[in-house]
C-alpha cells in the first residue's frame, strides 16, 4: 500500500505535488514546507475571492482550514459556506478565552455529509466577541450573532458556549442554560479568570 | 443573571389539556438526565431535554494538567468506550508534538478500540433490551461482554478505564500469546451475537414496538448534524474510519452499515451490525499487524508544543464521530481543550423524534439514540 503510493507520486510529480509532504512523516516536514494542500487551498481561495479583506485565512493544513471573520460578517460568510461550498452541519462550537486580547473567540467546526469530496474536510470558522471584566451574561457587550438560522445543528452548542463563556447569541431562540446547575451565580466557568480552588 | 431563563423553572401558561411531566433525573428510564415532556393524553406535544446532572468539568480540568496527566480523566465520560474517547485526544497531541507512531502500535490501537466499541455496544444493548421489557436481551449481552472485557484486561490490565493510549503509541505491548486468544474469543463472540437476531431483532414484539416510531428523515438527520448510528440509520453513508481514516484504518477493508428507514428499529440494529463488522476488522488487524517491534515512542518529560497551534481531530467512536479541539500555546498544558461528543450532537434530535409520539414509546426512541448522558455532559 505504502510503496505503491510513493511510486505513483514519483510518476506524477507534476500533477500532485502536495501528496508528497503529507504522506509519511505527518507533522514535521508538512509544517516546514511552503507547499499548501491544493484542494484545501482552492476552498480558502473561493472564500477570499468572495469576501476579500473581510476574511483572514488563519491556516490551511491537510483537511483543515481555519478562517477568521469579524462578528459583523460572520453570518454572511456562514451562509456562503453553506450555499456556495456545500458544507451542511456544525460538528463542534468551542469558545476560547483570551483575557490578554480582551476577546472571546468562538470557533465553529463545520463539516459536510452530502458532498463526498468534502467528507474529510473540517472548516473552522472563527469569530471574536468583546470580553467584559465583570460579565453579566446576556446583559453586557459580549454578544455575537447566532448561526442557528444558517446551521440548525448549532442550537445546543451555542447554548453551551453562552453558559460556559457568557457569550450571548443574538437571535438564538433558546438562550437558556444547558449543563450548569440552576443556582449557578458565579463567573461563566470556562473563562480563564474562573480558577479551580487549590490550583 | 436576573433575566436568565432556566430549564423547567420558567413560568408557563397552564393549559388544561396539557400536562407537564418530568422524566428523570432519578428515573432509570432517562439515564442521568431529565426530559421534560408535555403530554396531551397519551401523546407527547413537546419535549425539552435537560442534561447536566453529571457535568464534571473535564474541559476545565484539562487546562490545569499536562498532556500526559490528562489521559486518565479524559476517558471518564464513557468508561465502557474509554479507548475511543481518548483516541482523538492522543492523535491531536501527536500532531502538536510532531510524533510519528510505530506501525505495530497503530494496529494495537485499532484492535483495542474495536474491542472497546463492542464492549460499549453490548452494554448499551443490554440497557436497550431491559427498557423494552426483554430481560433475556439484558442478560445475554451483559454476559457475553465479559469475553471481550477479559481480553482488554489481558491487554491493558484493567477491565474498564484502561488509560492504554498515550501520545506516541500505547502504554504496553501485547502479552504473549494474545493474538491466538483474541482470535478465538472474537470468533466465538461473533457466533454468539449472530444468535441475537433470532431472539431480539427478528422478534415480532420488538419490531412492533420500534418500527415506524421516531422516524428521522435523511434531510433532518443531516440538518440536525446527527452522527454515528443515528445518521447511518437515516441513510447517510458516513463513517470516519472510511471517510477520514486514521492510523492504519486505510489499510483494512471496512464496510459501513447503512439503513434507510430512520426509525427506532434501524437505529437499534445498526450498532449490532457494527459489532459484526468490528469482529471482521479485528481479524484483519491481527493478520496484518507486524509481529514484533516497538509500540511506543519515548517522550521527553513534560512534552509541550512548539508554538500557538489549534488542532481538530476526530474518530468514529461507538456512538459516532468524536472530536477534540485542542489549542496549545507552547506550555505543557493545553490552553483550551474542547470535546465534541456524539451524544451531545445526537441529543438535538430527541425533541424532534418525540413530538407526536406516544409516551409509552419514549424509552424505545430515547435509547435508540445511542445516548450516553455522562458523555454528553462531560
Amino acid at each position: 500500500m505504502m510503496s505503491s503510493d510513493s511510486e505513483t507520486s514519483v510518476l506524477n510529480t507534476t500533477e500532485k505535488p502536495t501528496e508528497k509532504p503529507t504522506e509519511k512523516p505527518v507533522a514535521k516536514p508538512a509544517a516546514e514546507s511552503v507547499q499548501l494542500p491544493a484542494f484545501e487551498k482552492s476552498i480558502s481561495e473561493k472564500i477570499v475571492e468572495k469576501f476579500n479583506d473581510k476574511v483572514k485565512i488563519a491556516f490551511v493544513k491537510k483537511d483543515r482550514i481555519k478562517i477568521d471573520v469579524d462578528k459583523e460578517n460572520v453570518h454572511d460568510v456562514a451562509e456562503f459556506i453553506r450555499d456556495g461550498l456545500n458544507y451542511d452541519h456544525v460538528e463542534s462550537v468551542s469558545g476560547v478565552d483570551y483575557p490578554q486580547d480582551k476577546e472571546i473567540e468562538v470557533v465553529y467546526h463545520i463539516g459536510s455529509y452530502t458532498d463526498p469530496s468534502l467528507s474529510r474536510q473540517i472548516l473552522a470558522l472563527s469569530t471574536r466577541a468583546q470580553r467584559e471584566e465583570n460579565p453579566i451574561p446576556g446583559n453586557d457587550a459580549t454578544k455575537l450573532p447566532t448561526l442557528r438560522d444558517v446551521f440548525y445543528s448549532v442550537e445546543f452548542h451555542e447554548r453551551e458556549v453562552f453558559e460556559m463563556f457568557g457569550v450571548f447569541f443574538d437571535g438564538h431562540p433558546d438562550n437558556r442554560r444547558l449543563l450548569l446547575p440552576e443556582d449557578w451565580a458565579d463567573l461563566p466557568p470556562l473563562r480563564k479568570d474562573f480558577a479551580i480552588k487549590g490550583r | 443573571m436576573t433575566n436568565e431563563l432556566l430549564p423547567g423553572l420558567a413560568l408557563q401558561k397552564v393549559d388544561e389539556r396539557i400536562m407537564t411531566l418530568n422524566v428523570g433525573p432519578q428515573h432509570p428510564g432517562s439515564g442521568h438526565m431529565r426530559i421534560i415532556v408535555q403530554i396531551d393524553g397519551d401523546y407527547i406535544v413537546a419535549c425539552d431535554p435537560d442534561p447536566g446532572y453529571v457535568h464534571r468539568g473535564e474541559e476545565k480540568m484539562a487546562e490545569y494538567r499536562n498532556y500526559i496527566l490528562n489521559i486518565p480523566h479524559l476517558e471518564r465520560p464513557v468508561i465502557h468506550d474509554s479507548c475511543n474517547v481518548l483516541y482523538p485526544y492522543v492523535l491531536g497531541v501527536e500532531e502538536i508534538l510532531g510524533i510519528e507512531v510505530p506501525e505495530r502500535a497503530k494496529y494495537v490501537r485499532i484492535i483495542a478500540s474495536e474491542l472497546n466499541r463492542c464492549i460499549y455496544i453490548m452494554y448499551w444493548l443490554a440497557i436497550y433490551g431491559i427498557f423494552l421489557g426483554h430481560s433475556t436481551m439484558f442478560m445475554w449481552p451483559a454476559g457475553d461482554r465479559e469475553l471481550l472485557i477479559d481480553l482488554m484486561e489481558k491487554m491493558t490490565g484493567a477491565r474498564v478505564t484502561h488509560a492504554h493510549f498515550v501520545p506516541g503509541g500505547v502504554r504496553n505491548d501485547l502479552p504473549p500469546n494474545f493474538e491466538d486468544v483474541c482470535l478465538r474469543q472474537v470468533n466465538y463472540f461473533e457466533k454468539r451475537i449472530k444468535e441475537y437476531a433470532a431472539v431480539f431483532y427478528d422478534n415480532p414484539i420488538l419490531i412492533s414496538r420500534t418500527q415506524d416510531t421516531g422516524v428521522l428523515s435523511r434531510q433532518d438527520a443531516i440538518k440536525l448534524g446527527t452522527t454515528g448510528s443515528v445518521l447511518r440509520a437515516s441513510g447517510v453513508d458516513y463513517d470516519l474510519r472510511i471517510k477520514e481514516p486514521y492510523d492504519a484504518y486505510d489499510e483494512l477493508d471496512i464496510h459501513t452499515n447503512v439503513m434507510t428507514e430512520g426509525d427506532s428499529y434501524a437505529r437499534s440494529k445498526i450498532p449490532w451490525l457494527d459489532m459484526i463488522e468490528s469482529c471482521n476488522i479485528i481479524r484483519q488487524a491481527l493478520k496484518k499487524m507486524p509481529k514484533s517491534g516497538s509500540v511506543r515512542v519515548k517522550l521527553k518529560p513534560n512534552p509541550k508544543g512548539k508554538g500557538f497551534e489549534s488542532v481538530y481531530k476526530r474518530v468514529e467512536s461507538g456512538r459516532g464521530s468524536l472530536g477534540y479541539h485542542i489549542v496549545s500555546d507552547a506550555k505543557p498544558e493545553p490552553y483550551r481543550l474542547k470535546i465534541s461528543v456524539p451524544s451531545f450532537r445526537n441529543l438535538i434530535a430527541l425533541p424532534y423524534l418525540l413530538k407526536g409520539e406516544k409516551l409509552g414509546n419514549m424509552p424505545s426512541v430515547y435509547w435508540s439514540l445511542n445516548y450516553w448522558p455522562v458523555e454528553a455532559d462531560r
